[in-house]
């Protein structure tokens, strides 16, 4: 590990009872998800990390508890270091508090992740769908959603194949 | 029939203002087709007027599930997706998945081949600009740049059907190096661009830097300040254009960038002429990285060894039982990385592209994420367009550089 990050990294881990990894010196921390959002603020803050990177989730499925994995992933423009947290979610309605509040960036990366992913964030500004049509039913990246090789279906015999078509957990 | 519902006034109310509502003021599409969006984009506007309110971006209209179908794929297999995303930098998109694989595989790609990367890289972020100083000037009404840009794109694209037999969907740099070698006349094409490069880059400028109107459309329009463009995590020149120094390729090198000189060009001023005066400079700065790394192209593979992972040469095929096994295997079964989950980036001309890859030591990648800059520049429409007219946001637009297939994915 970079020792320019042990102090955020110590930080966490202690106080949010965070647990680290490290794989191919990239660092994780597993926070709880009621936590996340002071656990990122005291990284901003403190830390010097001033951009969010990225924010993703992984579906676990079948696993149920956790079944996902929202993923954080901080930058520092000053140490130009990247750490991650992660934090777990059970498989029955997930959802977690916005991370709008400390990084407005999160606005649309978290309105992708209700869309393909189906996690909902609390206290969001907008969360509708992003990519997909507001009506869209399901949500493809979740890994019981089918991937593809469905009957074509035309005017005429649209109503029959929808009927036994593939749709995922909605 | 199942049809696509449209948004209604109702459900965005929240990010009009009141007035929207009962009719003062007049909310109104634009796009998906409209020539200045720069593919399909669609945006709906709040006017006063001809003065923007608000404006509310609608993407996804080239959303085609790429990640998803990444997930589905072997990892060499998933790797040809990767060029549909950012079209107009398809060998970045190709770099950043390998090097995220070659994080995860730990392999290393040889000398000869992170110098032809370096080359390739250069040559791609010049024709995105090439791109982008056509396009974006013919937004605000100078036609003739458009055709000059296209003239010199051709030869970049020239290199790249030279080098991997395609213009634009590459697939040339692959896991642990390169597709295959150079031809023998790369050098001479690449020599061929590095000379009249900096001649023609003058004469883009000569039409445009001092150009009266050209500076009445930019100057001043489209502002964002540093703090603002932190939070929101916008990079590449419109990070630049606000006065921070920072670029991938100098904070965490990647392919040996460390070796090249090279400068970071910024603006203070955060406009569409400060992100302008960016990407010309960097066009220059690309034409030096190349033209040394072309000095300095070492002799070597182009390929790692080790063939659990890199399909062995054609030649070794028909000579060694074990090279046909390795290849067999790998072309069917396809390669087990081991299990974690890493983050790679890479500068892309709109900014910092990420990847973020997940194995399940299967030979599928369990998950995959680009992490593209277009989005928060999309995202910061909204604060760019405040209170200027219709007719500069078609500026702003063509000043932030999107390509929707990097949005989109």
């Amino acid at each position: 590990m970079n020792e320019l990050l042990t102090p955020a990294v110590f930080a966490i881990q202690s106080r949010y009872n965070g647990q680290v990894s490290e794989f191919r010196e990239d660092v994780t921390i597993l926070v709880p998800a009621d936590k996340i959002i002071a656990a990122a603020t005291v990284l901003r803050d403190e830390f010097d990390f001033d951009m969010l990177s990225a924010e993703t989730a992984v579906d676990y499925c079948p696993q149920t508890s956790p079944r996902f994995h929202v993923v954080y992933i901080f930058y520092s423009t000053k140490t130009h270091l990247y750490l991650t947290f992660r934090a777990p979610l059970n498989g029955d309605n997930p959802s977690i508090a916005t991370m709008e509040t400390v990084f407005p960036n999160a606005n649309w990366r978290e309105r992708e992740i209700w869309d393909l992913m189906g996690i909902h964030f609390e206290g969001h500004s907008d969360l509708r769908r992003l990519l997909l049509p507001p009506n869209w039913e399901g949500h493809p990246l979740r890994k019981d959603y089918p991937l593809g090789y469905e009957e074509v279906q035309y005017t005429f015999n649209f109503d029959d194949i929808d009927l036994r078509k593939p749709k995922g957990v909605r | 029939m199942r049809e696509i519902q449209e948004f209604t006034l109702d459900e965005l109310k929240h990010l009009f203002t009141p007035q929207a509502i009962t009719g003062e003021t007049m909310v109104l599409n634009m796009g998906p087709q409209h020539p200045s969006t720069h593919g399909v984009l669609r945006l709906i506007l709040e006017l006063d007027g001809e003065i923007v309110l608000n404006c509310v971006p609608d993407i996804g209209y080239l959303h085609t599930g790429i990640e998803k179908n990444m997930e589905a794929k072997t990892y060499q297999k998933a790797e040809v997706l990767t060029d549909r995303m950012d079209y107009m930098y398809t060998m970045g998109n190709n770099l950043v998945y390998c090097l995220a694989v070659e994080k995860l595989t730990e392999l290393k790609s040889p000398a000869r081949a992170d110098a032809i990367r370096v080359i390739m890289l250069e040559l791609s972020r010049l024709q995105s600009h090439l791109l982008w100083i056509g396009t974006s000037a013919l937004d605000l009404g100078a036609m003739s740049v458009f055709l000059y840009a296209m003239r010199e794109r051709e030869m970049i694209l020239d290199v790249f059907e030279m080098v991997s037999g395609q213009r634009m969907m590459t697939t040339y740099i692959r896991p642990g190096g390169l597709w295959r070698d150079v031809p023998a006349e790369f050098e001479a094409a690449v020599k061929q661009i590095i000379e009249v490069f900096p001649k023609r880059i003058d004469q883009y400028e000569a039409l445009l830097t001092k150009n009266p109107l050209f500076m009445d459309r930019t100057k001043g329009i489209g502002k964002i300040d540093t703090k603002t463009a932190l939070a929101w995590d916008v990079t590449g020149p419109t990070l630049r254009a606000t006065g921070i120094a920072h670029d991938v390729r100098k904070a965490n090198p990647y392919c040996g960038y460390e070796q090249y000189d090279f400068e970071i060009p910024t603006q203070t001023t955060g406009d569409i002429y400060g992100r302008y005066k960016v990407r010309v400079e960097e066009m220059r700065q690309s034409v030096r990285i190349v033209e040394q790394a072309l000095n300095k192209l070492p002799y070597g593979p182009v390929r790692d060894n080790n063939p659990k992972f890199v399909p062995p040469p054609r030649s070794e095929i028909g000579v060694s039982m074990e090279a046909l096994i390795h290849h067999f295997k790998l072309w069917t079964e396809g390669f087990i990385p081991s299990v974690g989950a890493v983050y790679a980036t890479i500068e892309s001309p709109r900014g910092e592209m990420g990847l973020f890859l997940e194995s399940d030591g299967s030979p599928k990648p369990y998950r995959v994420h680009y992490r593209t800059p277009s989005v928060p520049l999309l995202q910061i429409m909204p604060i760019l367009s405040k209170g200027c007219f219709v007719a500069d946001l078609i500026g702003i637009i063509g000043s932030i550089d999107i390509v929707l297939g990097d949005t989109d994915r």
